[in-house]
């Protein structure tokens, strides 16, 4: 093996292993930054030794190993020795009392939970859980977090760096919150998942608008979070909704970078293994209660498009229902926008417009560009052309993407050739 | 990147025996592994080639032939299947490694297989940046 296939095939297994390892040993020593630290420890010893012995057959138990004897070590030192066995000793029995979450399973299972619990605790802010998230639990270097967010390498690395700071100076516990707390909690946890994914999905600003790496990266947690916390209705839901938009990632732009959308996408092309399992994770979040929350009526939603062969076949009737649903479930006008959209499909886009009309005037829309879009999108469609073009060249303006930008243009520049034909 | 795993047959696989609890344990273990790394999307198991079909067609645009089974040359009949999504080549391979031998008695046999992914193409230069990023790393770490 070449020396940098062998530091690549290092590197996939840091990836493998790195969330584990970190979790395992903040459970250890009670602190992510030093985990981490010692877990980069454990990785440069294998870089060392693997290169002369060969890679183990088995390299997660190995850099747990390594990496456990360095803590030991590392306490063993330590002026607050004392203190950290007392710690240990503490959380240790803290922990293995079953009454925190009877729905987990395995010691690594738990530790991961955890992990996920700190890197997303709100004591953070948003931007730093999401950083501190894709860092230590997805093993993305900060040159990777820099890029998929397009800002600068240095601002990531502070941000973890102050992240990792905050959460030991407010000794934030390694731990799942108990019941009560615990929904809070999720929902925060669920958030930066979703938020991770939408901004692969749709990027908010610059030149590309899909990131497939982030989205990747919160569909992988996902995943992992299900697996974890099989109980949780919501986790279900929101891996649902994902994996049923990944469905589409390929659809959602041409060759040239332009954004498709929804109605106009190639439904050849979506992807039918990942609707396959968005359907199969709603199912099992419709099976653990009958009220769906935001995340799997969302889902509900999105199932109805993936369901449906073609526009005509969208069962836009029972898209207007869910949309009403989750009205009452999270109330907020960009969810009243959708359902707007929803009711023009399913009783004409004169019922639409007259949402849409009552939006118009909150001012806290004032800025967002798919008011005006859809505002546009339906007095096309009851031939008012002139505002038409005049909401499309709005919503242009307001858009920082690019790409959108473009695509809006273009559309009211139809508009003004359909009037001179 | 998405993966395919294939497990070919070999005489037992095709003759209907069932695996050893011990393989069954361990297939279990594996997938259990898979699923909390959240990479695992799908994995099967086939019957033997008894119960398959084989469609060919010997002649270009004329009619297809169908063949029932069982099928000889084991090597070339796949016994199961696992898909996953993987950042990288090498984590594919390391994951293929960690299955466990298929059948035992010599005659497992894992392929490895890339699934075409639209957006590769267009991801190309991203994929081949992210790659050196990486490399660069793992260097970094190796001096430190």
């Amino acid at each position: 093996m070449s020396s940098s296939q062998a530091h690549r095939t290092i590197d996939a297994i840091w990836r493998m292993e790195s969330a584990k390892l970190i979790a395992g040993l903040t459970r250890m020593v009670r602190d992510v930054g030093l985990a981490e630290d010692l877990a980069q420890d454990a990785l440069v010893i294998a870089l060392e030794r693997w290169a002369e012995t060969g890679i183990p057959d088995n390299p997660g138990a190995w850099l747990m190993t390594t990496a456990k004897r360095r803590a030991i070590d590392f306490i063993r030192r330590s002026k607050l020795r004392d203190q950290k066995y007392v710690e240990i000793g503490h959380s240790i029995n803290l922990y293995t009392e079953d009454d925190v979450d009877q729905t987990l399973d395995g010691e690594i299972g738990d530790d991961l939970l955890r992990l996920i619990f700190m890197t997303c605790h709100p004591v953070l802010s948003q931007d730093a859980r999401v950083a501190l998230t894709l860092r230590l639990l997805c093993g993305l270097t900060t040159d990777e977090i820099a890029r998929s967010f397009l800002v600068a390498e240095s601002t990531v690395a502070q941000r973890i760096v102050r992240a990792k700071r905050t959460l030991s100076a407010e000794k934030i516990p390694f731990e799942v919150p108990a019941r009560e707390e615990m929904k809070d909690r999720m929902s925060a946890v669920l958030e930066v998942i979703y938020l991770m994914f939408n901004e692969g999905y749709s990027a908010t600003s610059g030149d590309h608008w899909i990131r497939p790496l982030l989205c990747q990266e919160a569909l992988r947690l996902g995943r992992i979070l299900a697996e974890i916390t099989p109980h949780e209705q919501e986790v279900h839901g929101l891996v649902a909704l994902m994996e049923i938009q990944a469905s589409r990632l390929k659809t959602r732009v041409n060759a040239k970078g332009e954004p498709i959308l929804l109605m106009d996408q190639n439904r050849a092309k979506w992807d039918q293994l990942l609707i396959h399992r968005g359907l199969a994770a709603l199912d099992r979040s419709r099976k653990l209660g009958q009220t769906l929350g935001p995340y799997s009526l969302q889902a509900a939603i999105s199932a109805c498009h993936a369901k449906a062969r073609s526009e005509a076949e969208t069962d836009w009737i029972r898209i207007a229902a869910l949309y009403e649903a989750l009205a009452r479930a999270t109330p907020s006008l960009i969810v009243e926008l959708n359902r707007a959209v929803a009711i023009s499909m399913a009783f004409g886009p004169a019922f639409g417009l007259q949402i849409v009309d009552e939006l118009n005037i909150e001012p806290s829309l004032q800025g967002y560009h798919l008011l005006p879009s859809v505002r546009g999108d339906l007095l096309a469609k009851v031939g008012r052309h002139d505002e038409a073009r005049t909401e499309f060249e709005r919503a242009a303006s307001m858009t920082q993407n690019t790409r959108e930008r473009e695509l809006l243009f273009q559309r009211a520049a139809n508009l003004r050739v359909d009037r001179s034909t | 990147m998405r993966f395919m795993m294939i497990v070919k047959a070999t005489t037992d696989s095709e003759a209907g025996v069932m695996p050893s609890q011990e393989l069954i344990d361990a297939m279990q273990k594996y997938n259990e592994e898979l699923v909390k790394a959240g990479v695992l999307l799908a994995a099967d198991g086939l019957q033997p080639s008894t119960n398959a079909i084989r469609i060919s067609y010997p002649e270009p645009g004329g009619k297809p032939k169908m063949m029932d089974g069982p099928f000889t040359e084991a090597k070339e009949i796949i016994a199961g299947y696992t898909l996953i999504e993987v950042k990288s080549r090498e984590e594919a391979i390391e994951w293929a490694l960690r299955m466990p031998d298929p059948h035992g008695f010599g005659q497992g046999e894992i392929e490895l297989r890339q699934v075409f992914e639209v957006e590769d193409l267009m991801e190309n230069t991203e994929t081949l940046a992210k790659e050196t990023a990486l490399r660069k790393q793992v260097h970094e770490q190796h001096k430190s």
